[in-house]
């Protein structure tokens, strides 16, 4: 027991911080009414949504919807001009170890003089500190990391030689090695063969096993019934958003893909006619 | 000039001045004009392109060297023409006795290390032309910070304070810079041009308009432009030195952040590293670099030693360390052996031999470069045709000789010829559509490595290791096209042009997950049949079919 008003109150914040960090209901990812503009130009508009944990949600949209720009800005990499973003519960400076973060494929020079390795002892910088070298612990981590994605013999390879597969999963190594509670991935299955196509979701569903969220942005409407328990429609705005079995229906995808935001497009194009006239 | 023309001078300099202190009336020597010429066209011999555009800048700063000259005594490496030097010279400068010279040199050589180290992360960044026009930029600073010291008690000509006035100049014109691009639509590339010439513009008129000072003895403005290492004084050096070593260790210590800054700046966001400054100290070196090189490499060329060391490691190594490291061997070469030949023709800018050493560096790395270089790529080109032809011919023999009906199936242990069957040079050059001279060629080599025998009357025919080779080829060939047939739905009169283009990557691995695949086998089924006709009236027809659909 705890006795003493100071020692009661330290007690109960052990308690509290060790229930949350082991409560499997604590929501990875809460975003209110997020807005985001590039040149004025709205590119999101009061997006809104909750994630339920450990669960494994799609991101579905046409292209210029906006799922690039939503997960940047839930990342803080872009300026929002309004909302809020909450992971775990908190702010995401308070929370960023606890998110990864596997950007698109064709956002990076590849032809940048590193190794496979390399790229995935990246997602340990933050760990190793500032200044400081990797340490053998380190470098084994994401040497694991490597062959948990099926590719460790590549790892002193350069990374122009890899296949676009192989740079993805060295990607998602880069990832996996930051040990995050809370995935966000920008177009994973893109361009990859089938083969990578089965690992890189073989791994999304284990780490679902073990109470882990991934939010994956997703192109082949074909396969989101089978991958995602849980989808979010974007098209500028949250179209639905809920359990796929519920939400992933013809109608919702005719709202999201069929242009049915004429007037919101020609708002849009009358600001920036403004914008530039000013 | 008459005399009573440099009395009135003289004067006008006393009243304008009107700080009380002695004027020395400029020492105009006989050899001025000549000096004045010499000036030009070494100006003009530095190739820049700026120097040619403005042909009366050249003069100007032809001009200012001549009043340099006439003021300055404190120099012995200070000579008036270029002369061959001496043995005695040579043997002086080479084994760096001269204390100045040793410090300048070595200066200058760790400026290049400090340039080669912070180019590494500009090149990847994509930000090298921003040292371009941050270096132009400076020139207005170096002009205003030798008018207006005097007024705040300074020596005009002491270097601290021409490198402030050239470090916030230089400040000012990347902060344009920025400006101008966030508040315009205007690109990066219009707001570094725009910023670049503007400043440096600007640079040229200030100067100009100190030539004209009765109190503008300009001495060594104009090493700021093109580079001088004789200007230097060994305190200089010392002051280029530690900052390129600060440079150094800085890159260093920050090695692992900056790397990914460079590589995937978003990723980097999302980690949590602070972009924005690490960006901040990133262009904080290079406007150290530029700042301490102003004086060695001048301002024109200075950009080429924070872009061509970087450029030219690129072609040694894919990896990042050995890239910065490489960079920073080259940079240090080129400034000790650029600051060593102007120091052995002190006439010469250093600038000009500086970047011209690193040049052809650059050059030589270029082409013989084993990470990426020319001359590797040409030869891995070479070597993959040649294994591309060698592997048509052996199947194009092979073929021949099945259409020839002289390829039994009967052995489980592969095909075997019957008797030795020579097929004639004409049926081979018709299989495909290669130039004879090509074919020809490719026929000696395979000669040479024993899998071709030929006749006097160049008819050929498979030696026992060509066989073997070459119906393992066929095997490959035809397992592919079974595949592309049966998996890919690709119809079987197009099959042979698709298999060609991909059989020549195929591992090892592969083939065998395709045999996997088709349960097919060559030790247990011999080769494959092929699966299209491989007659020759045939063949034709496809290659004509092919060639037209392809285009």
């Amino acid at each position: 027991m705890c006795p003493g008003d100071q020692a009661l109150e330290l007690c109960m914040d052990q308690s509290l911080t060790k229930s949350l960090s082991k409560n499997q209901s604590e929501i990875p990812l809460s975003v209110y009414d997020l807005t985001v503009a590039y040149h004025r130009k709205p590119v999101i508009w009061d997006v809104g949504f909750e994630i339920p944990p450990g669960s494994l949600v799609g991101i579905v949209g046409p292209n210029g919807a906006g799922k690039s720009t939503l997960l940047k800005a839930i990342l803080n990499l872009i300026p929002i001009a309004s909302g809020r973003i909450q992971v775990f519960g908190r702010s995401l400076q308070q929370n960023r170890q606890r998110v990864g973060y596997v950007p698109q494929r064709e956002s990076v020079d590849w032809d940048f003089p590193i190794s496979a390795l390399d790229v995935v002892a990246m997602g340990l910088y933050r760990q190793v500190g500032w200044c400081l070298p990797l340490r053998r612990s380190h470098w084994k981590a994401a040497q694991q990391a490597l062959e948990r994605v099926g590719i460790g013999e590549l790892r002193d390879r350069q990374i122009s030689q890899l296949s676009g597969g192989q740079q993805q999963r060295t990607f998602l190594a880069r990832a996996l090695v930051q040990e995050a509670d809370l995935y966000l991935m920008d177009e994973p299955f893109a361009a990859v063969d089938a083969s990578t196509e089965k690992a890189i979701i073989e791994i999304l569903r284990d780490m679902k096993k073990a109470g882990r969220t991934s939010l994956v942005i997703h192109h082949d409407l074909h396969t989101v019934p089978e991958y995602f328990d849980y989808v979010v429609l974007l098209n500028m705005r949250v179209v639905a958003h809920g359990p796929t079995r519920d939400v992933f229906t013809r109608e919702n995808l005719e709202k999201t893909y069929g242009g049915r935001l004429t007037l919101l497009d020609e708002a849009t194009e009358a600001m920036r006619r403004r914008e530039r006239s000013m | 000039m008459s005399r009573s023309l440099v009395q009135q001078d003289n004067l006008a300099t006393l009243i304008i001045a009107n700080d009380g202190r002695k004027q020395h009336p400029p020492r105009r020597c006989s050899g001025q004009l000549y000096s004045t010429a010499v000036s030009i066209c070494l100006l003009l011999l530095t190739g820049s392109t700026e120097v040619m555009a403005q042909q009366n800048w050249g003069s100007l700063a032809g001009s200012l060297t001549v009043l340099a000259q006439s003021e300055s005594t404190h120099d012995s490496l200070t000579d008036r023409t270029i002369e061959w030097p001496t043995g005695a010279q040579w043997k002086r400068v080479l084994t760096l006795q001269d204390y100045n010279t040793r410090v300048v040199v070595l200066g200058t050589m760790l400026l290049g290390m400090a340039a080669g180290t912070v180019g590494s992360f500009t090149l990847l960044r994509r930000r090298a032309l921003m040292g371009d026009a941050l270096s132009h930029a400076t020139l207005p600073g170096v002009g205003l910070a030798f008018m207006l010291a005097p007024s705040l008690g300074i020596d005009s000509r002491s270097p601290g304070i021409l490198l402030a006035g050239a470090a916030i100049s230089g400040l000012a014109g990347v902060g344009s810079i920025l400006f101008v691009r966030n508040m315009t639509r205007l690109r990066e590339d219009a707001a570094l041009g725009i910023v670049l010439s503007v400043y440096f513009g600007a640079g040229v008129a200030i100067l100009s308009i100190i030539q004209q000072m009765p109190s503008g003895h300009a001495a060594g403005l104009e090493a700021f432009i093109y580079g001088k290492t004789a200007s230097i004084l060994a305190s200089d050096a010392w002051l280029i030195a530690s900052s390129g070593f600060f440079c150094v260790l800085v890159t260093g210590l920050l090695f692992k952040e900056l790397t990914l800054l460079c590589f995937d700046e978003g990723y980097a966001g999302s980690r949590g590293f602070p972009i924005v400054g690490l960006d901040i100290i990133l262009m904080a070196m290079v406007v150290m670099v530029t700042i301490i090189g102003l004086q060695a490499v001048g301002l024109v060329l200075m950009i080429a030693l924070l872009v061509i060391p970087a450029a030219a490691a690129r072609f040694w190594t894919q990896n990042m360390r050995q890239m910065t490291m490489i960079s920073a061997l080259l940079g240090g070469a080129s400034g000790l052996l650029g600051a060593g030949m102007s120091a052995v023709f002190p006439r010469l800018p250093s600038g000009a031999m500086i970047v011209l050493v690193s040049g052809l560096m650059f050059f030589v790395s270029m082409v013989a470069g084993p990470a990426r270089g020319v001359a590797v790529r040409l030869y891995r080109r070479r070597t993959l045709n040649r294994a591309v032809d060698r592997q048509h011919l052996l199947r194009g023999v092979y073929e021949l000789m099945e259409v020839a009906g002289r390829i039994s199936r009967d052995r489980h242990d592969g095909s075997k010829a019957t008797d030795p069957v020579f097929v004639s040079f004409a049926d081979l050059l018709a299989m495909r559509s290669w130039s004879a001279s090509r074919l020809k060629q490719q026929i000696g080599r395979s000669v040479q490595e024993g899998l071709l025998a030929a006749n006097p009357d160049s008819s050929l025919a498979l030696t026992t290791k060509g066989m073997e080779t070459a119906a393992r080829l066929v095997h490959e060939h035809r397992l592919w096209e079974l595949y592309l047939i049966t998996h890919a739905e690709i119809a079987p009169s197009k099959v042979d042009r698709n298999a060609d283009a991909i059989e020549h990557v195929l591992d090892p691995e592969m083939i065998e997950r395709l045999e996997e695949l088709l349960k097919r086998h060559q030790s247990v089924q011999g080769v494959l049949e092929s699966p299209h006709p491989v007659s020759k009236e045939k063949i034709d027809e496809e290659h004509s079919a092919a060639g037209g659909s392809e285009r």
